[in-house]
C-alpha cells in the first residue's frame, strides 16, 4: 500500500494551513497578479455574451437532469461507448480505479505513460499508484509538468502552477528538466513553453500508453470530450496505441447537442477565452485514426452518496472551470495548498468534504474557509450556490463542544427579549474599564475570545448611551 | 460587431475572431485559392496532405507533396520533420469563437496529420461557416467521428495566466477563407 | 404606512447612532417609525455558522415582533438579506414579514421613491459595497445614488470596491489571519482614496474596516451611510 496521504483529505485544519501560506509573501504576490489577470479576462468575454445568464441557467438545468437520472444515463453511455469499440470499466472508489488502470497499463507491458491533465486521476492518486507498480507517469500539461518537476502538488484546478511566477518556473526547469538547454532558457514565457515542447516531443512520438480524464461524456453517443490549450491533450489522445480515460460519473451530459451549452460556458469561465485552442472528441475506436485500444474508467468515489443530499449535490454540477477560485478573496490570499485537497477554493470547500464525508482528516474545517461573500456563486457557470452549500455543510458537520455550548447560550439569550436587554446592559457595563485604555474609541487588546479579533485589528467599544435609552426619552 | 452584423457577415466575424487568437487569415475568391495556399506555404519545404486533397489547391505551390493514405500512412517522424506543413479542408467553422472543426471527413485526413507538423494551413469555404457553437455542432454529419476543434495555434495560459502561443500543437495556423461574393443562392 | 425599525443586535450594542440616524431620516421625510422593543437578533450569526436549530426561535421571534408592520427597515444589508432570502426557507410562515423587510436604501429609493433626503456632509467619502447587500439583495447603486445627492459630499471611488473586506461574521475570529490579510488590502484601498470617511450599509463590516484603519494608523474613519444621510447643515 502507498503511504501517500489521500489527495482529497486535508491533513491540517484550514486556519493552520492558511497561516503558513499567508507567511509566504512571494506566493501572495504571484496569486494576486494571476487572479487579477484572469478575473479581468473572464469578465471581458462573459460581457460579450448577451444571453450569459440564460446559458448559466441552461447549464445548471442540464446537469440537474443528469444528477436526477444518473444510473440510466451511465448505462446509456456505457452501451454507446462499448458499441463504438471502447471498453468501459466501473470503479466504486479510488483504490478500485487505481487497480483497474494499473492492471491495464501492466497488460500493455509499458513502464511509462503520458498523461493529460485530469482532476479525476489526481483525486484518486493515480500517479502514486502507478509509481508503486513501477510505471512512470509523465504529466504533459505545462503547469502539471512544472509541478511534477518541482516535486510539488497542484494549487489550482486549471492552472496547477499558479503559485509560481516565471522566474521560479525557469529555476525549476533549469534544475530538474533533463537535458534542458540552459543557453536558451530564460524566464520569458515563450522560452519556457519551448523548453517544455522539446522536453516532451520525443515522449509524445514514442509512448504507447496515454491516460486522460474527460471534461464531458455524452450518454447519447458514448463520446468523450477533452478541452485543452497546448496540444498535449491531442498528442496523448491521438498518438499512443492505448488510451485510458478516468471519468467521474458526474461528467455525463445527455446529448451531443448539450455540449453546445457547455462549450460556451467552460472556456469563457476558465481561461477567459471565447474558445480554448483545442477540443478533442472521440467515440470508441476509429480504425486508422488514433488509439486502437480505448478504455474508459467511470469513477464514483463518493459521488453517488452525494446525490442523496438535495442541497449538497449541486456541487456535482461543477465543470471544473475554476472561475470560483479566481474570484475568491480567500483563495487569492492563501492559494490552493491551504485547502489540503486537489479541489481547492470555494468549490473544493464544498466538494472535498462531501466526497469524503466531513469526518475525514480536517475536511470539516473547509466549509468555514469563506466569508460567504457570494462572489463564487455569481461567477459559477452552472449556478452552484456555493454559499448555500457551505452553510448547509456547517449545519451538518461536527462542531467543537465549547463553540456549540457558547452559541447555544447566546441563542438562549437572543430569543428572550428581557434576557437580551439584560445582556446588552451587562456588556456595556463590562466594557467600562476598557474605556480607560481606549484611544479614539478603539481598544488594541482584548481578552479571549476577542483576542482573536484584536490580534489583527483594533476593536471599538460599546458607547455609554444606548439606542433604547434615547428612544425611551423621546 | 453586433449579433445582427455577425449573422449578416459570418465570414468577417470568423476572420476577426481567428486573428484575435493569432491565426493568420487570408481571404480570397475561390479562384484565388491556389495562390493563397502558395502564399501561406512560403516558408515550407514539404507539404503533407490527406490523400483526397484536391490537387488544384496546391497547383500554385511548387514543392514536395506527400500524401497520407490509409493504406500507407506517413510515419510520425516524417510529419515531425522541420518545415513540414499540412494542408487540409475542414468540416465546419464557428464564427463567433474563431474555431475550425475537423471531423476526419473529406479533405481532412486522420488526426495525427494535423497535429504533428508545426504548421497547419486550413481552407474554409464560406458555406461551411456557422455562427454559434450550437449551430456549428448541429451541422456535423456524424458526432461519433473523431472531432478536433481548433481555435488558433497551440497556446498556454499556464505561466502567470498570460496566454502564450506555441506549445505542442502546430505553432502556426493559417486559415484561408474562400468567399464568392455573388453566391448562387 | 407603518414602518418598524429593526435595529440589529450589532447596532443595539455598538452603534446607537445608526439607529437614531434612520429614525431622523424617515421622520424628516414625514414618516412615523416605530421601534418594537421586544426585538432581538435576526439569527444570522447562528444560521450562517451552522446552528440552524438554535436560529429558528430567533426567526420565529422576529416574525412575531414585526408581524403588524407594512414595512420593516434595517440599516444592515446582511441582516436584511438574512430575513428576506433565508427566512422563507427556514420558516415558511415567516415569509410574509420577510418580503416586507428592506435595507434602508431599498426603502428610500424603491418604496418611498426618494434619493435626496436633504442631507449635508461636507467631507470626502468613499463607499464600500458590503457583500450581502451587493450580491444577495442586489442593492446596486442605490446607496451611492443617495450619497451622491448629499450636499457638500465628495464621493470618491474605492479601488477593488467589490472585494470582501474579510469580516464574514465568525470568519473574522475562526480564520482571523486570512480575515486580516483581506482587511489589509481593503484598508490600503481606503487609504489610497484620501477619503476622510469610508461608508457602508453594514456596521459589522465597518467595525472590521475601522479596526484595521485604526491599527494601521490611517486617518480615514468608518461611518454608516445612514449617519451621513441624517446629517444636516446647521441652521444659521
Amino acid at each position: 500500500m502507498s503511504s501517500v496521504p489521500s489527495p482529497i483529505t486535508a491533513a491540517r485544519p484550514f486556519p493552520e494551513a492558511a497561516r503558513s501560506a499567508l507567511a509566504d509573501q512571494q506566493l501572495r504576490d504571484n496569486l494576486r497578479r494571476a487572479t487579477a489577470t484572469i478575473r479581468d479576462k473572464r469578465q471581458r468575454v462573459v460581457d460579450e455574451v448577451p444571453d450569459w445568464e440564460d446559458l448559466r441557467t441552461a447549464g445548471a438545468r442540464i446537469k440537474d437532469d443528469v444528477l436526477a437520472r444518473l444510473p440510466e444515463l451511465l448505462a446509456q453511455f456505457e452501451a454507446a461507448a462499448t458499441a463504438a469499440g471502447a471498453r468501459v470499466h466501473r470503479a466504486a472508489d479510488a483504490a478500485e480505479a487505481c487497480r483497474i488502470v494499473t492492471g491495464l497499463v501492466r497488460a500493455t507491458g509499458s513502464d511509462e505513460v503520458v498523461k493529460v491533465k485530469s482532476m479525476a486521476t489526481q483525486e484518486i492518486g493515480l500517479n502514486e499508484a502507478l509509481a508503486d507498480a513501477g510505471v512512470a507517469a509523465v504529466e504533459t500539461d505545462l503547469a502539471e509538468l512544472i509541478v511534477q518537476l518541482a516535486d510539488d502538488t497542484p494549487s489550482h484546478i486549471l492552472v496547477p502552477a499558479i503559485h509560481y511566477n516565471r522566474s521560479q518556473i525557469r529555476d525549476i526547469f533549469a534544475r530538474r528538466m533533463p537535458g534542458v538547454d540552459l543557453s536558451t532558457l530564460t524566464d520569458d514565457p515563450p522560452a519556457l513553453a519551448e523548453a517544455a515542447r522539446r522536453h516532451l516531443r520525443a515522449k509524445f512520438l514514442s509512448t504507447e500508453v496515454a491516460i486522460s480524464g474527460a471534461n464531458f461524456a455524452v450518454a447519447e453517443t458514448g463520446t468523450l470530450v477533452v478541452v485543452e490549450s497546448e496540444g498535449n491533450g491531442r498528442m496523448c489522445l491521438t498518438l499512443p496505441d492505448t488510451l485510458i480515460s478516468v471519468v467521474g460519473v458526474e461528467k455525463i451530459v445527455p446529448t451531443f447537442a448539450d455540449l453546445g451549452v457547455f462549450l460556451q460556458l467552460l472556456p469563457r469561465s476558465s481561461t477567459g477565452e471565447r474558445m480554448n485552442p483545442y477540443t478533442s472528441m472521440w467515440t470508441g475506436v476509429t480504425p486508422g485514426d488514433g488509439p486502437g485500444d480505448v478504455h474508459i474508467v467511470l469513477l464514483d468515489n463518493g459521488r453517488t452518496p452525494m446525490l442523496a443530499d438535495p442541497v449538497g449535490r449541486q456541487a456535482l454540477r461543477c465543470i471544473r472551470c475554476s472561475a470560483c477560485l479566481n474570484v475568491c478573496p480567500v483563495y487569492e490570499r492563501v492559494g490552493g495548498h491551504a485547502y489540503g485537497s486537489v479541489y481547492p477554493g470555494p468549490i473544493g470547500a464544498i466538494l472535498t468534504p462531501q466526497l469524503t464525508g466531513q469526518a475525514a482528516g480536517a475536511n470539516h474545517t473547509l466549509p468555514y474557509a469563506s466569508t460567504l461573500c457570494g462572489a463564487c456563486y455569481d461567477a459559477c457557470p452552472v449556478k452552484i450556490n456555493i454559499p448555500e452549500v457551505l452553510v448547509h455543510l456547517r449545519a451538518s458537520g461536527p462542531k467543537p463542544p465549547a463553540a456549540r455550548a457558547g452559541m447555544r447560550a447566546v441563542a438562549r439569550v437572543m430569543r428572550r427579549p428581557r434576557w437580551y436587554r439584560a445582556g446588552l446592559r451587562l456588556l456595556r457595563w463590562a466594557a467600562a474599564p476598557w474605556r480607560l485604555v481606549a484611544r479614539g474609541g478603539q481598544v488594541r487588546r482584548l481578552p479571549w475570545p476577542m483576542s482573536a479579533w484584536t490580534a489583527g485589528r483594533d476593536a471599538p467599544l460599546p458607547p455609554r448611551g444606548s439606542f433604547r435609552d434615547w428612544w425611551a426619552r423621546r | 460587431m453586433s449579433a445582427t452584423d455577425a449573422v449578416l457577415d459570418p465570414v468577417a466575424l470568423l476572420a476577426g475572431r481567428l486573428a484575435d487568437y493569432r491565426a493568420t487569415v487570408h481571404r480570397c475568391h475561390p479562384s484565388g485559392l491556389a495562390a493563397a495556399v502558395a502564399t501561406a506555404l512560403a516558408r515550407t519545404h514539404r507539404v503533407a496532405a490527406p490523400a483526397d486533397l484536391p490537387a488544384a489547391w496546391l497547383s500554385a505551390w511548387h514543392g514536395d507533396v506527400v500524401h497520407d493514405d490509409a493504406g500507407a500512412p506517413l510515419a510520425l517522424a516524417e510529419l515531425d520533420a522541420p518545415a513540414v506543413s499540412v494542408v487540409t479542408g475542414c468540416a465546419v467553422a464557428m464564427a463567433e469563437t474563431g474555431t475550425i472543426i475537423l471531423d476526419a471527413g473529406p479533405r481532412q485526413g486522420r488526426r495525427a496529420l494535423t497535429l504533428v507538423p508545426d504548421h497547419h494551413v486550413c481552407v474554409v469555404a464560406a458555406d461551411q461557416i456557422a455562427v454559434s457553437v450550437p449551430q456549428a455542432l448541429a451541422r456535423l454529419a456524424d458526432p461519433t467521428r473523431p472531432l478536433t476543434m481548433i481555435s488558433g495555434p497551440s497556446a498556454t495560459s499556464d505561466i502567470e495566466l498570460n496566454r502564450v502561443e506555441g506549445v505542442h500543437g502546430p505553432r502556426r495556423l493559417d486559415v484561408i477563407l474562400t468567399d464568392d461574393p455573388a453566391p448562387s443562392r | 404606512m407603518r414602518i418598524g425599525l429593526f435595529l440589529t443586535c450589532v447596532n443595539d450594542l455598538m452603534f446607537p447612532g445608526t439607529g437614531q440616524a434612520v429614525v431622523r431620516i424617515l421622520e424628516r421625510l414625514g414618516h412615523t417609525v416605530e421601534f418594537p422593543s421586544a426585538q432581538t437578533c435576526c439569527g444570522q450569526m447562528h444560521a450562517n455558522s451552522g446552528y440552524l436549530a438554535e436560529a429558528l426561535p430567533m426567526v420565529r421571534h422576529f416574525a412575531d415582533t414585526f408581524a403588524g408592520y407594512d414595512a420593516v427597515v434595517t440599516p444592515s444589508g446582511s441582516c436584511a438579506a438574512m430575513v428576506r432570502e433565508s427566512y422563507p426557507t427556514l420558516l415558511p410562515e415567516a415569509a410574509p414579514v420577510a418580503t416586507r423587510c428592506f435595507e434602508l436604501s431599498e426603502l428610500l429609493v424603491d418604496v418611498l421613491g426618494v434619493t435626496d433626503v436633504g442631507a449635508w456632509f461636507p467631507h470626502r467619502v468613499t463607499y464600500h459595497p458590503s457583500c450581502h447587500g451587493l450580491r444577495t439583495l442586489r442593492l446596486g447603486d442605490r446607496p451611492r445614488r443617495l450619497l451622491a445627492q448629499v450636499r457638500g459630499l465628495d464621493l470618491v471611488d474605492l479601488p477593488q470596491a467589490e472585494q470582501c473586506c474579510g469580516f464574514g461574521g465568525t470568519f473574522a475570529l475562526a480564520n482571523a489571519e486570512v480575515s486580516v490579510a483581506m482587511l489589509a488590502d481593503k484598508t490600503a484601498a481606503v487609504a489610497a482614496t484620501g477619503a476622510e470617511y469610508v461608508a457602508a450599509t453594514d456596521n459589522s463590516c465597518l467595525m472590521h474596516i475601522g479596526g484595521g484603519l485604526s491599527r494601521a494608523g490611517a486617518a480615514a474613519r468608518p461611518l454608516h451611510y445612514a449617519e451621513i444621510l441624517a446629517h444636516r447643515e446647521p441652521a444659521r
